[in-house]
């Protein structure tokens, strides 16, 4: 029944990964526009248009 | 029509747009959607975004600057479909400099990254104003907001609670079942301090909010929404903690992070508005950052808050007077539609004062200023009190229930109390706590947050965008209505035409469409779009020059034609056509006077019956108009002789024909267009401003109303009504999970299980019934 102890602790890690990576998602800025990337993907690809930009902390770089 | 490789274009902006795009291989923008064209207005060589170059104004717009990269976002309002977010993204193949740009079509905003050696902030903006998106700078807008670092503070928050929700849910399920005697030692205490673990973020972070607030309100000696909250989450959590660390049990922490959690997300639902909107707008959004002023014969690009009396400036085409002026130079044709919805211009002569707000139609004009920006005409309506109250803040009709609640459930405390310290002192404990913990208010809170969120959509869908859910129930309080005439009740895009005169021939009608349609002047538009003539006859411009603000000369098929302003015409056949009221084109062929178009508003389509329903339940109806009173016979026919009809009203006689109703115990709703408006708009319950076009700027106010949906205003206003008996429903549904809840809690046997059951089970089929009840009273009045 020892294993129980374990298991408890791999299973709260792996929802605890699931949450670092909901709160990574969401600095990174991937849920402040639900509706562009929808339209976006549609366009024919051409070498030079740019996939994503990161624009986080910008207001931070400046002051 | 200008043509090239057998494409027509409408103008010859439009046709500079597509062979810059043609040149950069864009032209899959024509292909993505249906019309993706945007009225370009083509190159221009004017100073118009000179004051860009200033570094100071430049600097408030800029995000972030380096050597190499400078990052700005503008707001576009006239982005539409999926074509503007193609064009908008491949700005760098048009332009190098351009490094990448980024669009967020919800938002209307793009987000350009370029390179200030190679292009300045004033190019970009011209780039962006020659292919049709000329961004929204304003002086408000440069005091950046930080929306987006709230929001997600608050995804957060709602992601963190629901993660220690569930896995303390998880590790309660083996107490639940085994009814607490698991074997196994020590398993137990893990369960129940890792529980324990889990609970902390929930209270010291994603909680936070509701302690600041409830404390910032018993700062104030007054007990709002968020104090019964608190009680019920520190009364859950003192008792858990208390058990766990005594060793007696498991607590109840699975209902305490579960109460946090769904609040949370009641509370987002309830508060996410419209992105793309702007309610609060004042004057100084709609006026330029800068303004050209010349001093002894030195052009400088002066801040317009620094604009003194006295100042010389230069207005240019398309450009807004900031400041009420006196004409100096040059011929003015002001088009007042952001001050009063009428589109037509005025044209002033040398030595009239000119009041800001009006825009410039036409060559550049001198101007002395002749007060300062915050003392003219319009804006001195905002130095009035209304518009620094905020209003609808007082409280809904929930708060007065949850304190009726709170009392109740004091109420119960004390008399289980008394019960048990009468009968079992050992029993006062659990029981009273069990109390407080199973009747948390938040059933009946989460009732009215979902309810009104999911009607904030459901406007929504019907073109009404309401600035919050405190709109719902002020606008479901409405008795009295008032309408703005002009741009509100009437239709500023179709508009009524009659020709008057010799009756003109197909071809001649060709020839008269063909010129006007060469125009961007509003009258020419209508009478452009209201002419119909066979396509096959052929067309051919031999000149054209357009006069401005007075009319047009052409020579098409060989006809010497003449479209204009009774001034206009006259010039040339002095005393021919005599001066006259009202609206009216003259046409002028070879010479020969043919007659004229008359142009006059038309009413909106259904305002009849919209009135007439709204008459019927009993609202009293008013209608201002700052016109003279031409069209009362029309007016009472669509409002009947029962409704006030107030004519010549100024902004100032607006708002307080608005406080003299409210004085009299009236709650008013006022629906508006133009900043003429914009006092009534703020000083009503309700101020709605109509919109043609929702892109385009609106003033300050609680809600945008889409045109086209006016005549379903009656029945908005009673799908607001509903919103209150649905709450009601609910609430009396909340309350008999409560009975259960303390059924169990008074007798001193509530266990947590039972607890764990009732609190997400009472809080999913309160925001089911809440979200099916709205949709289906939506549905029910025809929305």
């Amino acid at each position: 029944m020892s294993a129980l102890f374990i298991l408890i602790g791999i299973s709260i890690l792996v929802a605890a990964s699931f949450l670092a990576a909901f709160l990574w998602s969401v600095k990174n800025g991937q849920f402040d526009d639900d509706y562009t990337p929808s339209v976006r993907m549609l366009f024919d690809d051409t070498k030079e248009i740019p996939t994503t930009i990161t624009n986080q902390n910008t207001t931070n770089l400046k002051n | 029509m200008i043509s090239i490789d057998e494409k027509n274009f409408c103008c010859e902006g439009c046709k500079q747009v597509f062979l810059l795009l043609n040149e950069n291989d864009l032209c899959v923008y024509y292909n993505l959607d249906e019309n993706p064209g945007i009225k370009a207005k083509g190159k221009f060589v004017s100073e118009r975004f000179a004051y860009l170059d200033d570094a100071v104004t430049a600097q408030k717009l800029i995000q972030f600057s380096s050597d190499n990269q400078t990052n700005v976002t503008f707001s576009l309002p006239q982005m539409h479909c999926s074509s503007c977010i193609f064009l908008l993204e491949n700005l760098h193949r048009i332009n190098p400099g351009v490094i990448k740009s980024q669009t967020n079509f919800q938002r209307k905003e793009v987000f350009i990254i370029f390179d200030p050696r190679a292009i300045s902030l004033r190019k970009v903006v011209e780039l962006l104003a020659f292919i049709g998106y000329e961004p929204y700078i304003s002086l408000k807008d440069t005091t950046a907001k930080k929306t987006n670092n709230f929001n997600r503070k608050r995804i957060y928050k709602i992601g963190v609670a629901g993660f220690c929700f569930a896995n303390i849910m998880m590790l309660s399920f083996p107490e639940y079942f085994s009814s607490g005697n698991i074997e196994q030692n020590g398993l137990k205490e893990t369960f129940t301090w890792l529980n324990f673990g889990l609970s902390l973020p929930v209270l010291f972070y994603s909680a936070s909010d509701f302690f600041i607030s409830a404390w910032k309100g018993l700062r104030q000696r007054y007990l709002n929404i968020d104090a019964p909250i608190v009680l019920a989450i520190l009364v859950t959590y003192i008792r858990s903690y208390y058990e766990i660390i005594s060793g007696h049990g498991a607590g109840y922490l699975d209902s305490g992070t579960g109460i946090v959690f769904f609040m949370l997300v009641g509370r987002w639902f309830q508060d996410k508005t419209y992105d793309s909107f702007s309610f609060d707008r004042d004057y100084l959004s709609y006026f330029p950052l800068g303004v050209t002023v010349i001093n002894e014969g030195i052009e400088k690009n002066v801040p317009v808050t620094q604009l003194q009396k006295g100042n010389r400036i230069i207005i240019r085409n398309e450009e807004m007077i900031p400041a009420d002026a006196v004409l100096m130079k040059g011929t003015a044709n002001v088009d007042y539609s952001f001050v009063s919805g009428e589109n037509t211009p005025v044209e002033k002569r040398k030595g009239e004062l000119i009041y800001a707000g009006g825009k410039q139609v036409g060559s550049a004009i001198e101007l002395e200023v002749a007060g300062d920006v915050s003392q003219n005409y319009i804006t001195q309506l905002w130095n009035n009190d209304i518009f620094k109250n905020k209003k609808n803040e007082e409280k809904s009709f929930i708060h007065p229930w949850s304190r009726y609640f709170t009392l109740a459930l004091f109420t119960v405390a004390i008399a289980t109390l008394v019960f048990w310290s009468i009968n079992d002192p050992a029993k006062i404990l659990p029981a009273v706590s069990s109390v407080l913990i199973v009747a948390c208010p938040c059933s009946l809170l989460l009732s009215a947050t979902f309810t009104y969120g999911n009607m904030l959509r459901l406007f929504g869908k019907n073109k009404l965008y309401l600035k919050n859910s405190s709109v719902i129930e002020a606008l479901a309080k409405i008795n009295t209505i008032v309408f703005d005439k002009t741009g509100t009740i009437t239709q500023n895009s179709s508009s009524q035409v009659v020709y008057e005169g010799a009756p003109l021939t197909e071809k001649e009608l060709v020839v008269v469409k063909t010129v006007a349609k060469q125009s961007s002047h509003p009258l020419s538009k209508i009478i452009a779009g209201w002419l119909t003539v066979p396509s096959e006859i052929p067309v051919h411009v031999e000149s054209f020059n357009e006069i401005t603000g007075k009319g047009l000369e052409a020579k098409v098929n060989g006809v010497e034609v003449k479209i204009g302003s009774a001034g206009f015409i006259n010039q040339y056949n002095p005393g021919f056509v005599s001066y006259d009221t009202g609206t009216h084109v003259h046409v002028m062929m070879n010479n020969v006077h043919m007659g004229r178009f008359q142009v006059s508003n038309q009413y909106r389509e259904g305002m009849k019956e919209v009135a007439g329903a709204l008459q019927k339940d009993n609202y009293s109806l008013s209608l201002l108009s700052g016109d003279n009173d031409s069209e009362k016979e029309n007016l009472v026919k669509i409002f009947g002789r029962d409704t006030r009809l107030q004519f010549g009203q100024s902004p100032q006689q607006k708002l307080d024909f608005i406080q003299q109703l409210q004085g009299s115990g009236r709650n008013v709703l006022m629906l508006g267009d133009g900043l003429n408006d914009a006092g009534a708009l703020m000083q009503s319950n309700v101020g709605i401003a109509v919109s043609d076009n929702t892109a385009q700027f609106s003033p300050a106010c609680d809600a945008i109303l889409d045109g086209n949906h006016v005549k379903q205003l009656d029945k908005l206003i009673a799908f607001a009504r509903s919103g209150k008996t649905i709450v009601t429903a609910s609430f009396i549904l909340s309350i008999l999970y409560n009975f259960v809840g303390l059924s169990f809690a008074v007798q001193g046997i509530l266990s947590p299980m039972v607890a764990a059951i009732l609190m997400p089970a009472s809080s999913i089929s309160i925001v089911l019934l809440v979200t099916a009840l709205s949709s289906a009273s939506a549905r029910l009045k025809g929305l």
